[in-house]
């Protein structure tokens, strides 16, 4: 059990600092790690759980718990969960620590504002590539543009709107 | 405390017709912070947690300034991590310095991993009823609708001169259309823009304004 935990930590501590760009950019390495180098499941048991993983409301990395919980119960859980999540924490803690103590010298101003129309492409490029692979092709341009539409021109509930989008998508079965 | 109330005050925009012109909220209490991310994680299904935490935090909550919220946005891509936990870590300890920094992030993963655990080990056969794996794709569409919002948002915030309306653009073409990697984007045109404002602001620096650039 000691040597799985260990091995867990391994493969996905060295993971968290490589995710650049948000989570989706390690999933084929955790698949080649989980599935080929540790053979802690069959390709078709990885797919299952990658499903489930977007069934789960909150950070899609949650996958990693899966994984965890699949190889070896509770504990590898919660060790896999820790092992993906804390070093990358600890490195955005310093930087923030660090921003906060020079948030007023010129340099730390103008990397704060010049970093704000590069989020704001990032975002809208980010949006538009999840859009291009996502389900159900003109299906999923429609919900989304809709529900961007009345989010921005309505004040009806985000989670109203959401509700809708599976509706839509149950009935239509694009 | 780090990050209190002065930064803000200091930073607040100006710009006509947007949210943060009605004042920031005090910070919340370490209870608050920990059930309003808790919250977020556990209705974004589908995705889309940042667009909620903008919708919670900017515009219903108002605990932190959009400018705030959207240069830790970009600081949480350009770093290593998941980034809504980075951008978590970054608002939490806004809210309340190192504290607020644990309590945020426990309160977005500890019931999240809660509720993963139950769906992995009690449901395993759900995502092979069809009915689910449609509504689960329906809502993810819906949720890309709350990114859009944010992206939308996003940009209107920054294209306040002609400079920051280029530098948004050509981030969204060489990614979207050219498929250039986020890290070559980071590196090549984050300096550009942090140069162009490191520019303005010098120029401005008398007139006793941080605004960038001016309206």
């Amino acid at each position: 059990m000691i040597i799985l935990l260990l091995d867990l930590i391994s493969v996905f501590a060295p993971l968290s600092l490589l995710t650049i760009g948000g989570g989706q950019s390690i999933i084929p390495a955790i698949h080649s790690q989980a599935v080929d180098v540790h053979q802690w499941m069959s390709n078709a048991e990885f797919i299952e759980l990658f499903a489930l993983s977007r069934l789960t409301p909150g950070p899609k990395t949650l996958l990693v718990t899966m994984i965890g919980w699949h190889v070896g119960g509770f504990a590898a859980a919660i060790t896999a969960s820790i092992a993906i999540f804390l070093p990358s924490s600890v490195l955005m803690y310093y930087l923030v620590r660090l921003w906060a103590r020079h948030e007023r010298s010129l340099l730390i101003r103008a990397i704060s504002q010049g970093l704000a129309p590069v989020a704001a492409g990032m975002v809208l490029a980010g949006t538009g590539t999840i859009l291009r692979a996502a389900e159900g092709g003109a299906w999923a341009w429609a919900v989304a543009i809709m529900t961007t539409v009345c989010l921005l021109y309505t004040r009806l509930s985000p989670l109203l709107l959401l509700a809708l989008g599976g509706v839509v998508f149950v009935v239509a079965r694009p | 405390m780090p990050g209190g109330l002065s930064w803000r005050n200091v930073r607040r925009r100006h710009t006509a017709e947007n949210m943060n012109q009605k004042a920031i909220e005090p910070p919340p209490s370490l209870y608050a912070i920990f059930m309003a991310f808790a919250l977020i994680a556990l209705i974004s299904v589908g995705g889309g947690v940042s667009g909620w935490m903008m919708r919670d935090f900017v515009t219903r909550r108002r605990w932190i300034s959009s400018e705030e919220f959207l240069s830790g946005l970009a600081l949480a891509q350009a770093f290593p991590g998941i980034n809504v936990v980075n951008l978590t870590i970054w608002m939490g300890y806004r809210f309340r310095g190192n504290r607020g920094v644990v309590v945020a992030t426990l309160g977005l993963l500890v019931p999240a991993i809660a509720v993963a655990i139950a769906i992995v080990s009690v449901f395993s056969e759900l995502s092979h009823i069809s009915s689910v794996h449609y509504a689960l794709a329906g809502i993810s569409a819906a949720a890309i609708g709350l990114s859009l919002e944010m992206g939308i948002f996003a940009a209107r915030q920054s294209m306040t001169g002609l400079l920051p309306i280029l530098i948004t653009i050509a981030t969204f073409v060489s990614i979207f259309v050219f498929g250039v990697s986020l890290i070559w984007v980071i590196a090549i045109v984050t300096p550009c823009s942090i140069a162009a404002a490191w520019w303005h602001m010098k120029k401005i620096r008398g007139a006793e304004s941080d605004d960038y650039p001016a309206a």
